[in-house]
């Protein structure tokens, strides 16, 4: 299952960095090119993505993730842009690192959130701890210095990440 | 100039405006936590504009003139966007794990729980 996954997206990552190379679309000779690479790449990483692999090619999960990024993670990194421009010119700060309880299952979903926390500016992790369902999250203006949840860290992170990496 | 040269010249606006303020960041912060957050995520965010502006040329002109070599430049720097939404966050992890584990501590740093689980890993009081 690894294998087809792993060729289905190498094949597709070809096909757009080949798009628009003789016309609008493809000529023969690069689709044989990228099937024969995308063989090659699927065959040595078929053990690499590991357990649930059928997950990558749910197209409502990858929806799902397409209206995550566009929606709240970007408004996140909007608002939140702000606030470190405010910090930055009136050198307001108040760093420090926190201790994030977390409730997550899977290394996918650890993956997603501590990467929207570190997009959305003001919050950086600097290390996730699976055995003890934490992040250590550097802050750049600790509102609260022992949370009990992530939501005053990242507000509706924890919910999408919880329901993505599913 | 046209409606969608304003949308062009306004995203490399954000852009220049936030690139700015990073380099601005890590002027004005004094140790290596509080400098990451300048310097990676204030230029993430222009950057992703300045992408955008590049998109929204090459979809543009991909209109007018009908030539592929806009859809090309159109979805390459989709790719490059994508990579380096997944890659930066990944890059500023590793720095600040690094910098931890090598005995750079925060300064002026109010509560600082990532030392006392390295501690109590160690087996010392915190």
């Amino acid at each position: 299952m690894g294998f087809i996954v792993s060729f289905v997206w190498s094949f597709m990552l070809w096909l757009m960095l080949t798009a628009g190379t003789k016309g609008m679309l493809w000529s023969p000779e690069e689709i044989v090119a990228g099937i024969i690479f995308s063989t090659i790449v699927a065959y040595s990483t078929r053990n690499i993505i590991g357990e649930k692999t059928t997950r990558f090619l749910n197209p409502i999960r990858l929806l799902e993730l397409v209206v995550y990024s566009i929606g709240p993670l970007f408004w996140g990194m909007v608002k939140a842009n702000f606030d470190v421009a405010y910090r930055v010119i009136t050198g307001k700060i108040r760093p420090g690192i926190v201790r994030v309880p977390v409730e997550l299952e899977n290394d996918a979903q650890y993956t997603i959130l501590s990467n929207s926390i570190t997009l959305t500016p003001g919050t950086l992790t600097i290390d996730a701890c699976p055995e003890e369902k934490a992040l250590y999250v550097h802050w750049i203006y600790v509102r609260e210095e022992k949370p009990k949840s992530s939501e005053p860290v990242s507000g509706s992170f924890e919910k999408w990440a919880r329901r993505l990496g599913r | 100039m046209t409606g969608i040269e304003y949308v062009i010249y306004a995203f490399l606006g954000i852009n220049i405006a936030f690139n700015l303020l990073g380099s601005f960041a890590l002027h004005r912060f004094s140790e290596v936590y509080t400098r990451l957050h300048g310097a990676t995520k204030c230029t993430t965010f222009g950057t992703i504009f300045a992408v955008l502006a590049v998109i929204v040329h090459a979809v543009n002109r991909l209109n007018i003139t009908g030539d592929p070599k806009y859809l090309q430049m159109a979805l390459h720097s989709l790719v490059a966007l994508i990579a380096l939404l997944l890659t930066n966050p990944t890059g500023a992890h590793a720095i600040a794990k690094a910098a931890h584990l090598s005995g750079v501590k925060p300064v002026r740093a109010v509560i600082d729980a990532y030392e006392v689980k390295l501690k109590r890993e160690r087996g010392e009081s915190p």
